[in-house]
């Protein structure tokens, strides 16, 4: 199945090729579902059997390579069209096609009656090819092809209903934001592919790769390097400073927020670092950088998610807190922990999106928390599934989520130091505290609505079933990734797959110091017992006494503002970067250096040509003489010059 | 070596088609506009023709044909093509035809006028490319601006004969200024010579032995005349008004095909014949390419005329090509010579579009539309790909251009400055800005004028326009093999040129 590897990437293309051209004629909207998650369900099993195939081979020959075609040749560059398949490659592979499978079925649910089923499917199969590409691609100009074309589908999928009003604007204005923004990153990804490419003369991974550990290159190439494509990394993966259109782009459909804004695209930052862990491992420096700005984002991002009432935008500020995590991760040398936690945080984050959804589609659209309460009776499934998510997120034994955070959590600690574990466990109680916020004001408590009129509902099968798996997951998910304290040597399943992909790169970095189990289940212990307080006082205060929220938003009525505002930073951006843009190209290099400079520059010099004419034209006197004059002094002129010159 | 006619006959197609052309009745539109087409379908099937028996593994001239043509003076006929003068062949002969589709329905009267400039300028057009005698490039050259003339003056918008006129005196003027550097560069080739001749083939041999202030001299008389075609930074200002007042199937070929002339200029002239001046001014040149292709994006950015926007973008995309021509690296000037096929596909698959739709609405005003992707699906398909390719989205033709120009340009030594690059790759953030700002405000949202509601889809005849240019688009895109190994000895043979010079035999 390696060979075929290709299948996985193709069968999405075909897909997208069929719903795109004949979808508007295809009159049956499950024929269309059919062909869109049919196309995916069919990838993951080539993934499946890959994986399976990879799984019998001996550890040293879990590396293949599958050669399509050569896609750029000039001078000493050649880029193939080309796949690897390695122990990450696989692990991405499953989950993206996994979860995507899982998603596309319940956006059949969904998306039931939207009258362009056929763009929704064929952009879904687009976005699974060019995530495929991403995560495949054995070099860094295809998984460029698949980084920019994950944008794109971020772009359109955002911007899906694209007549919709979304907040100040329209949807598609936040397809477009998410799209420029992805840009700015994009360029630091770009300029750190030249210069690998000027360093190493290849941008082949296996090339770069061993030239990098061969090659005599000063440390400060690789920490500008690895810095260019951290900036790509914070704008895919919406990290401060880039963070600003994952809010936005949940102006999208909510299957799109759960498998494009949640579970895969915003986490290939991560998968690139880890991708790329050899360069970043002999960049301390930016290591350091990576592990701060993780942090902090991470923190900074749950800060917000504490007082939003929008479910999908506390979603959004969750994930981008969680990718800090993951960020966190690899900055401190962690890095199949941070994969560790973007598989969890695929099949948790997912649920929690698709619950929302859920719950979004049983309530008319109305995504605002404060108009929820009581749906527990109306939607067990949908109920209990957000729930069992909910414990994964904030960290509670033995969901999946609690396996993955610690592990990065306790590598914080003993890789960098104790304030990057303080700050992470920090988040890990406002995280447990907002998501049982939107969780108890949803499902429990009374109804905030008017029960004459909306009448909620379960949603079907189809969309159900989806939840239900992405629950056991949730909640299973965690098993494979034990720690070594009570699984014993090489116990953690996942990591002993992922440890040969990291090998050289953990090779590079030394990490001192030891530490006994007692600190270990100690840290680890600090951190369950805050999220249980985190969970235990947003039911005090949201179930028990909601008059507490409402006067200690009064009391601390600025801080609540700047968070209920996000920290104002969009509007920080628009007057300080976007207005004086455009202003400046327009009234100072449109209307004034183009049209009156550089114009009038021209028109004068042609106006004064045409005065000059004026008087040239009296020269014309029709006097046959004097132009035999004229002409006998012009050759002798030219004849000098001539004979002056040789 | 023996005379190679083919590209005789390819030039003698389109002229033998326009004087036929004069023999038709006026009235007779249908006809006129049929034989139009298959002249240029047939000087098509020509140059593919030529395509499938290029030998790509050499980048010297090929299907070389020569003559003495003005005996006294050694003025040679004498054409002949490398794989850059075939690709831009190859895209001249398979622009013009999609064009005159174009205009069928666009241009009502004078219709046998219009197309016979169509074909006169394509003679022209193909004359340049294939030009390997200084004083016949210069007659081509001039050649082509009578029609062009024309074309904008006559069957253009409002103030049309404001930017004809333009048009022609910026051009002229650098035109000029490159015929007294003609003449110069081979009355000084003498002294070397022994003889004078303006065959570029020869010159190449003995330029590069000029003095680096003749060279000097020689190369900016060159550089401004191609410079104001291209157009480079500060030199633009014809063009935005030219685009606008000219009718879509002039600003189609004006994008397409003119603005190459001046890049293959500086690849076929400047660089060979000049190699010291050349890698002396490369960082000046490079650096207004720099700035033509931020600015020309902030400009674009803000334009209220979508045609005046894709004139303006025109400026970055060729700052691109410039700054791959001056990076002297393999890389770049690939990545050139791929780029100016890809700005002819896309920039002349969005005027088309613009087109289109202002035959629809007789607007170009963006503020006019809003929402019409409801109203037109199929249109708005088409100019999502289209934009999406002028953006440079890898998988489509635009980013392979840049992103080899963008490689080669940050590993230039002769460049030997990182800026170059950082400064340029911030336009691809301004190209996505500006045709998506476009985009979003033309085809998203809601429908914001009742009129839109009448305007009807495309017709089969405009899909079947827009076809083959996609076709090129998503090819080059993703297999760009085909077009980068044809060009791939010619750049090699030019960069060898400037790089090691022939040199001096002591006379």
């Amino acid at each position: 199945m390696i060979d075929l590897i290709y299948l996985a990437v193709l069968l999405p293309l075909i897909g997208f090729l069929v719903n795109g051209i004949f979808g508007s004629r295809i009159k049956n909207e499950k024929v269309i579902g059919l062909i869109g998650s049919g196309a995916i369900g069919l990838a993951f099993l080539v993934v499946a059997g890959a994986f399976l195939q990879t799984l019998s081979l001996p550890v040293d020959q879990r590396t293949n390579y599958v050669e399509l075609f050569t896609w750029i040749k000039a001078g000493g560059l050649h880029i193939n069209a080309a796949y690897q398949v390695d122990q990450l490659s696989l692990v991405m592979g499953l989950i993206v096609t996994g979860v995507g499978f899982i998603i596309h079925v319940y956006s059949i649910g969904y998306m039931h009656g939207d009258k362009s089923v056929w763009r929704f499917f064929a952009y879904l199969n687009l976005f699974i090819f060019a995530m495929m590409n991403l995560i495949l691609a054995d070099n860094f100009v295809l998984m460029f092809l698949g980084w920019e074309g994950v944008g794109l589908c971020s772009y359109l999928l955002i911007g899906f209903w694209y007549d919709k009003p979304f907040e100040k604007s329209t949807t598609s204005a936040a397809g477009m934001k998410a799209f420029v923004v992805n840009r700015i990153g994009d360029v630091g990804f770009l300029l750190g592919m030249f210069l690998i490419y000027l360093t190493f003369n290849s941008l082949n991974f296996t090339d770069v790769f061993a030239r990098a550990s061969s090659f005599d290159v000063p440390g400060s190439v690789f920490t500008l390097i690895t810095l260019f494509l951290f900036i790509g990394a914070t704008g895919k993966s919406a990290q401060i400073p880039l963070f600003v259109w994952l809010p936005d782009a949940m102006a999208g459909p909510t299957p799109v927020s759960a498998l494009i804004h949640a579970a895969t695209m915003v986490t290939a930052g991560v998968y690139m670092i880890a991708r790329t862990s050899l360069l970043y491992a002999m960049a301390p420096t930016t290591m350091m950088i990576v592990a701060v700005i993780g942090v902090f984002t991470a923190f900074f991002a749950a800060t917000i998610g504490l007082v939003q009432n929008d479910i999908k935008k506390v979603l959004a500020y969750s994930t981008i807190s969680q990718l800090g995590y993951m960020f966190l991760a690899m900055g401190v040398g962690a890095f199949s922990a941070g994969i560790f936690h973007l598989m969890t945080h695929a099949f948790f984050k997912a649920l929690l999106f698709l619950g929302a959804g859920s719950v979004i589609h049983s309530m008319h659209a109305q995504q605002d928390i404060r108009y929820f309460g009581g749906l527990k009776k109306y939607m067990p499934v949908t109920y209990g599934t957000f729930l069992v998510a909910a414990f994964a997120i904030s960290g509670i034994p033995p969901f999946s989520g609690f396996f993955s955070k610690d592990e990065i959590l306790w590598y914080s600690y003993t890789n960098v130091g104790f304030f990057f574990w303080l700050l992470g466990a920090i988040t890990a109680v406002l995280t447990a505290f907002y998501i049982f916020r939107i969780h108890f004001l949803t499902f429990n408590g009374t109804p905030r609505f008017d029960e004459k009129r909306t009448h909620p509902h379960e949603s079907p099968k189809v969309m159900t079933i989806p939840l239900i798996i992405l629950a056991v997951l949730s909640a299973v998910g965690g098993f494979i990734g034990i720690p070594e304290i009570f699984s014993g040597e090489n116990g953690n399943v996942f990591s002993t797959w992922l440890a040969p992909v990291f090998k050289a790169a953990e090779l590079k970095l030394s990490y001192f110091g030891s530490y006994s189990h007692f600190e270990e289940l100690l840290f680890m212990s600090i951190s369950v017992v805050g999220a249980i307080a985190g969970i235990l006082t947003a039911r005090y205060i949201y179930l028990s006494k909601p008059e507490i929220a409402e006067s200690t938003a009064r009391k601390y009525g600025r801080v609540y503002k700047i968070l209920l505002n996000k920290y104002y930073i969009d509007e920080v951006y628009e007057s300080t970067v976007v207005k004086p843009i455009i202003n400046g190209s327009k009234s100072f290099l449109w209307k004034m250096f183009d049209v009156k400079l550089i114009d009038g520059f021209v028109n004068g010099l042609a106006g004064s040509v045409s005065n000059a004419s004026k008087y040239l034209r009296k020269l014309q006197t029709g006097v046959v003489q004097l132009y035999a004059l004229v002409m006998i002094v012009g050759i002798l002129l030219a004849l000098f010059w001539v004979i002056l010159s040789l | 070596m023996e005379n190679n006619l083919l590209l005789t006959y390819l030039l003698f197609i389109p002229l033998t088609g326009a004087v036929v052309l004069l023999f038709f009745k006026s009235e007779n539109e249908k006809a006129i506009k049929y034989f139009g087409l298959a002249v240029s379908v047939i000087a098509f099937l020509l140059a593919l023709y030529i395509y499938f028996n290029f030998d790509s593994n050499s980048g010297e001239f090929q299907f070389v044909h020569k003559f003495k043509w003005i005996a006294n003076l050694s003025i040679f006929y004498h054409v002949g093509i490398d794989g850059i003068a075939l690709l831009l062949l190859l895209l001249t002969t398979f622009i013009t035809p999609l064009t005159l589709i174009s205009s069928w329905s666009g241009i009502t009267k004078k219709v046998k006028e219009f197309t016979f400039f169509m074909l006169f300028l394509e003679v022209g057009m193909i004359g340049v490319f294939i030009s390997l005698d200084l004083f016949l490039f210069y007659v081509f050259w001039e050649v082509m601006l009578i029609p062009m003339y024309f074309i904008i003056g006559v069957w253009g918008g409002k103030e049309r004969i404001y930017a004809a006129v333009k048009f022609f005196i910026y051009t002229m003027a650098g035109s000029l200024i490159m015929l007294v550097a003609i003449v110069w560069l081979s009355v000084h080739a003498t002294n070397y010579l022994g003889y004078f001749t303006t065959d570029l083939v020869e010159l190449y041999s003995v330029a590069p032995l000029f003095g680096l202030d003749v060279q000097t001299y020689l190369f900016l008389a060159f550089a401004l005349s191609f410079a104001i075609k291209v157009p480079l930074f500060p030199l633009h200002t014809w063009l935005p008004d030219a685009h606008v007042q000219a009718p879509t199937a002039g600003s189609v070929i004006l994008a397409g095909v003119l603005l190459k002339m001046g890049t293959y200029g500086f690849l076929r002239f400047n660089l060979p014949l000049f190699p010291a001046a050349s890698i002396h001014f490369a960082s000046f040149i490079s650096i207004l390419a720099v700035i033509g292709i931020i600015y020309g994006a902030l400009v674009a950015m803000v334009q209220t005329d979508m045609k005046k926007l894709v004139a303006y973008s025109s400026v970055a995309h060729l700052g691109f090509v410039v700054l791959g021509i001056f990076a002297m690296t393999q890389e770049s000037v690939q990545g050139a010579v791929i780029q100016m096929i890809n700005h002819g596909l896309s920039t002349g698959a969005l005027f088309l579009l613009v087109g289109m739709i202002y035959e629809r609405t007789h607007t170009r005003e963006i503020s006019y539309y809003g929402g019409i992707a409801k109203i037109v699906p199929v249109y708005s398909f088409f100019l999502m790909i289209v934009s999406l390719s002028s953006i440079g989205l890898p998988g489509l033709n635009g980013f392979v251009g840049e992103f080899l120009i963008l490689l080669g340009s940050f590993k230039s030594t002769v460049l030997n400055n990182w800026w170059f690059t950082i400064i340029a790759a911030t336009g691809v953030i301004f190209a996505a800005v500006y045709l998506l700002w476009m985009y979003k405000r033309v085809v998203f949202g809601e429908v914001t004028n009742s009129k839109l509601n009448e305007i009807t889809d495309l017709t089969k005849r405009e899909i079947f326009i827009l076809v083959p240019v996609i076709i090129f688009i998503v090819w080059i895109g993703v297999y760009p093999s085909t077009f980068l190994n044809v060009s791939e000895k010619s750049t090699t043979k030019i960069l060898q040129q400037v790089s090691q010079p022939p040199k001096a035999e002591l006379k």
